[in-house]
């Protein structure tokens, strides 16, 4: 499999540490508030979806960058790569 | 026979000034340049080349070509022996030596083929129905029978002496496959300025224009296929990889192909490998992998003797071979009426040709009638017999009963397409019921099938589809496509009728040769129920061989769709999976065996550390040294703790340049290690040091180290060796997604720093003399300081921190000046009796001191469990934090970090040992802990370790079993605070 590296190009997956879904984000209150559910499932809940689905990937071997990727599950199709900080699915740049 | 009686004067590619002997089971043989064993062995009148599977069937040579099931033997000997090889693909050299395998004491008489006669009761899923009671016979008794008499070649259990390597390739367009429609398809992108691959598993280019007439351009086929990649091999752009197998495709256009760089000779030229793995990563592929040859399906269509005509045509044509006096063609498709012309040609007498079709075409006929051949219609081969083929019997469109006395008989079932690539990935390949074959289907994302790949009929549109796949390819990638047409050559007559099974079937006709399936073993599958494609291939093992199932599947799925009464199409095909053909496994591990496994790290002071006597561990891939051995010294507990006392009475240095480290510049560094770490660091002051614990996100104990700021927007991180990588990607996720907002770089320097530890009371008299123009008094670099200086002209560091509990320093100069550090160090320490110490030395001494290190944090502590839980800020949100704060996670019972000392002051404490209260049993129900590190404290004299112990903080002076089942060993111990040395801290502030 090949990744598109915004940084680097087509790259050899072996270059990347795979972490998994992108989509669950860290709360912003450090999951301090009083409602600690929004933290645990940052930490544990995770889908597990047919098709498309936005994962982070590590350049380990590259240009050190953490990735959002979108990969089809079923056939290894990436239709999107960004660099980390932003959102490969809609959402701001 | 003897001699090369079968060999035709002219003709063919081979060498006849080149002859070269062989030897096979001992005897010698003689062939030429150009042969292939299997073609050597036939042109000596070598018929029977192996034994078959389970039934131990006398097998010859099936084939021509990589597809080949029963000519397997042993190619070498000693420990390049390779099990299995294909005889029809080994390449004659002089001196070969092959063995034929699974028979005793010999091919001609093997004891085993009794089997043959027990053969009723060996049908498909024997072993599962008769093997099954009672349990314990299968280990010890029915396994290693069933291993003895069933199976093929045996590995020589000796070392690999060859080497593999890796290499890869990058290009527009890969073409797989040298045959009229690959060359076409390269020829035509390269002239289009593409860059092209063109791999071949053969040595010489041409695929199915070696082993048959045809003339291109008015050229004789093979001598067009010698033009054309000789035109390619003088192309820049062009890279021709002869002897290669594309084994197996994969996403994003990345194949995986083996390169034979030295199996045609007797052994590798000095300094070069055996094979080349290949990745090769292709914008577009062109398959132009040709088709394969069916068997027809009839009682004893496996003697030898009984050959594809196919293949009788590539013998007679590529190496001048006639595989048989007296020959039987038996057809069903038009291309063994071409075999019959051939066979006429090449003088042999044609006994009949029989076809299962009513009619076939008169151009095909004609020739055959005219040379006196008889010729049976409708007719069907029902029997051979003969341990070396004698006896055909057929009966014709009428009925009538014939019976043929020959040596050869040529079968032609019609061509499955070699599509399997395209179905690597998932794609189904389709049922063509035209040409009754599966043929591409839906294909991956820029792969194209070109020539007999993609069913195209006849020469003249097999080279157009070449060159059709190429200017789609061109025009793809937004080229211009060359002005030049295609070759020409002529069309042939190619049709088929599928014939699954001919006669009734009384003895044993063979679908899958390799692994002796059956049409009876089918038909009894389809009468337990076995009747998907899938059931179908685990209960009979069809297509499961190393062919994986390229000569026999189609038939046997044909066999399965008559025997349940579907469609082929309804009853479907398997999938097939890399590789397509065996693949050694060292060729995968490619120079990484033995100590190139993974890479070895060594840190600048290795070599000065080897002459010093030091003995390696490895810690990840770095090598460290553990221990250093003097002269007398026995044992490594003498050098350790020689190491500790001379340390902690003097002064020892170390090699810590393995820990991780990690340099953050950034106006917000602080605020992130402030989110990285439990405690807090914007507050560091410049110039300092302090340490520091990581969790992870679900409050677990992660990495430990030390945090040095030298400005107010750079600081220096250190991490456990193990954790180096780890951290890294930590810091970068942190700073990159979790909070992009934060103004902070990072980057890792662990190979950039060679780092020493300099530990003892005499540390700083040492470190004066070494860097006189540094002012170590405490007031101007006390403990937990740092301060950054000049040596030889470079940047140098010095902090005064303590992983032993002494008075000591770490100093880091860049790594190439490390050895000469290390050096001068020593020779500055020499009045000081400086003393190196390994990592035995250090790991003593940080448990005397009761320092965690990788064995307490495991991944299943908490900072508090550590007893750094006053650590933990609670002003501010850190990684980890709101987990850690969970119930279960703050929980007073929970196994906290203690140190243990015998009761006795001798009794060793073992490492996962587990802890009970006195007078408990010892059962996992009243498990109180475990022992995370011990060691013998030459310090105190005793052994000591540090344990888990549940409430441990509470129960500081009480006493506990440490219960060893695995050695049987108990202890009583005391428990004690885990700081066992210098607990106030004194010495390291001094």
């Amino acid at each position: 499999m090949r990744i598109p590296c915004p940084f680097c190009g087509s790259r050899d997956s072996r270059e990347f540490v795979y972490r998994g879904d992108a989509a669950p984000a860290r709360p912003t209150d450090g999951g301090l508030g009083a409602d600690g559910e929004p933290m645990f499932d940052y930490v544990y809940l995770r889908d597990n979806p047919i098709g498309e689905l936005e994962e982070f990937w590590y350049h380990a071997q590259g240009c050190r960058n953490w990735l959002r990727v979108v990969r089809d599950t079923r056939s290894h199709m990436i239709s999107a790569a960004v660099l980390g900080a932003g959102h490969a699915t809609g959402g701001q740049a | 026979m003897s001699g090369s009686s079968f060999r035709l004067p002219v003709g063919g590619l081979i060498d006849r000034t080149r002859p070269l002997t062989f030897t096979f089971d001992g005897k010698s043989y003689g062939g030429y340049s150009g042969d292939t064993l299997a073609s050597a062995l036939l042109a000596n009148g070598v018929r029977l080349v192996g034994r078959s599977f389970k039934y131990h069937r006398p097998r010859g040579i099936l084939t021509a070509g990589s597809e080949e099931p029963n000519a397997l033997v042993t190619l070498r000997s000693g420990a390049r022996a390779e099990p299995n090889t294909r005889a029809t693909t080994i390449e004659l050299y002089a001196g070969l030596e092959a063995t034929s395998q699974n028979r005793w004491p010999n091919l001609d008489f093997d004891l085993l083929s009794v089997n043959q006669l027990l053969s009723p009761i060996f049908v498909a899923g024997f072993y599962y129905k008769t093997f099954m009671w009672p349990a314990k016979a299968w280990e010890k008794l029915y396994e290693p029978l069933i291993r003895r008499a069933a199976g093929l070649g045996a590995l020589s259990g000796q070392e690999d002496p060859d080497h593999y390597e890796h290499d890869h390739a990058f290009c527009d367009l890969l073409v797989v496959g040298a045959g009229p429609a690959g060359l076409t398809a390269a020829l035509t992108a390269a002239k289009a300025g593409l860059r092209v691959v063109l791999a071949d598993e053969a040595p010489l280019a041409g695929g199915a224009l070696l082993g048959e007439r045809h003339v291109i351009d008015g050229m004789g086929g093979a001598e067009w296929a010698a033009a054309r990649i000789a035109e390619l091999r003088a192309m820049p752009n062009v890279r021709v990889l002869s002897r290669t197998v594309v084994f197996g495709r994969y996403d994003d256009g990345e194949h995986g192909a083996i390169e034979r760089v030295a199996d045609h000779l007797p052994q590798p030229a000095p300094h070069q490998v055996r094979q080349r793995l290949w990745k090769i990563v292709a914008a577009h592929t062109i398959m132009a992998t040709g088709a394969t040859e069916r068997p027809l399906v009839f009682d004893g269509n496996d003697r030898p003797g009984v050959m594809l005509a196919g293949a009788v045509s590539t013998y007679i044509n590529r190496f001048g071979v006639v595989p048989g006096d007296r020959a039987v063609v038996f057809a069903a498709a038009d291309s063994g009426w071409q075999t019959a012309a051939d066979l006429i040609a090449a003088g042999a007498e044609v006994k009949a040709v029989i076809d299962a079709r009513p009619t076939v075409a008169d151009a095909l006929v004609a020739p055959v009638r005219a040379a006196g051949v008889p010729i049976l219609l409708s007719g069907q081969v029902v029997a051979t017999k003969g341990k070396r083929l004698h006896t055909v019997h057929a009966i014709d469109g009428a009925g009538a009963k014939h019976r043929f006395s020959v040596d050869l008989l040529a079968m032609a079932g019609g061509w499955n397409p070699q599509v399997a690539l395209a179905a690597h990935l998932g794609h189904k390949p389709a049922w063509r019921s035209d040409i009754s074959a599966y043929a591409v289907g839906e294909m991956p994302v820029g792969l194209r099938a070109a020539g007999a790949a993609d069913s195209i009929p006849g020469l003249g549109a097999v080279l157009a589809s070449g060159h059709r796949a190429a200017v789609a390819v061109v025009e793809a990638m937004g080229g211009k496509p060359p002005e030049t047409l295609p070759p020409v050559a002529e069309d042939r007559p190619e049709a088929v009728s599928p014939v699954w099974s001919s006669g009734p079937c009384t003895g044993k006709a063979f679908v899958d040769y390799q692994h002796d399936v059956t049409a009876s073993d089918i038909d009894l599958a389809v009468r337990e129920g076995f009747t998907s494609v899938e059931h179908l291939k685990r209960y009979t093992t069809l297509g499961m061989a190393t062919d994986q199932g390229r000569v026999g599947q189609v038939n046997g799925h044909g066999l399965l769709a008559a025997a349940t009464g579907r469609g082929i199409a309804e009853t479907g095909t398997i999938r097939a999976r890399p590789p397509v053909q065996p693949v050694a496994i060292g060729a995968f591990g490619g120079h990484h065996r033995g100590r190139h496994f993974r890479p070895t790290r060594q840190t600048a002071s290795h070599g000065w550390s080897t002459a010093q006597g030091a003995t390696f561990v490895d810690a990840g891939q770095w090598k460290r040294a553990q221990w250093f051995a003097r002269l007398g010294e026995t044992s490594w507990r003498q050098s350790t703790d020689r190491e500790v006392m001379m340390t902690r009475g003097g002064v020892g240095i170390c090699d810590v340049s393995t820990l991780g480290k990690i340099e953050l510049i950034g106006p917000d560094v602080g605020t992130l290690l402030d989110r990285l770490y439990v405690n807090t660091f914007s507050t560091l002051a410049i110039g300092k040091a302090r340490y520091g614990m990581m969790l992870r996100e679900d409050g677990m104990a992660f990495d430990d180290g030390t945090v040095t700021r030298f400005a107010e927007d750079r600081f220096f991180m250190t991490t456990t060796t193990a954790n180096a990588a780890r951290v890294m990607q930590h810091v970068d996720f942190a700073r990159q997604v979790l909070w992009p907002d934060l103004d902070a770089q990072a980057v890792s320097v662990t190979e950039q720093w060679a780092t020493y530890a300099v530990a003892g009371p005499a540390s700083r008299q040492l470190l004066a003399a070494a860097f006189p123009d540094l002012d170590l008094s405490n007031a101007a670099l006390p403990y937990m300081g740092a301060l950054s200086f000049r040596w030889q002209g470079r940047a140098a560091r010095l902090y005064r921190l303590s992983f032993s509990g002494e008075l000591a320093y770490e100093v880091s100069v860049p790594a190439d000046l490390g050895e000469a550090l290390v050096r001068h160090l020593f020779a500055v320490g020499a009045r000081y009796e400086v003393v190196p110490y390994g990592t035995e030395a250090l790991g003593v001494m940080r448990i005397e001191k009761g320092h965690p290190a990788g064995n307490e944090l495991n991944g299943t502590t908490t900072a508090a469990d550590l007893g750094l839980g006053r650590m933990m800020s609670t002003k501010k949100d850190f990684i980890g934090r709101a987990m850690a704060m969970r119930p279960a996670l703050v929980d007073p019972a929970r196994p906290r970090l203690v140190g243990l000392i015998p009761v006795n002051g001798q009794s060793q404490i073992r490492g996962g040992a587990h802890l009970l209260a006195p007078g408990a049993a010892a059962v996992a129900a009243n498990d109180e802990g475990y022992v995370t590190s011990a060691c013998y404290s030459p310090t105190l004299g005793h052994p000591i370790a540090l344990a888990l112990l549940v409430r441990g903080d509470e129960r500081h002076g009480q006493h506990v079993v440490v219960h060893d089942p695995v050695r049987g060993e108990d202890v009583l111990a005391k428990v004690v605070a885990p700081v066992f040395h210098d607990p106030s801290g004194e010495k390291l502030r001094g």
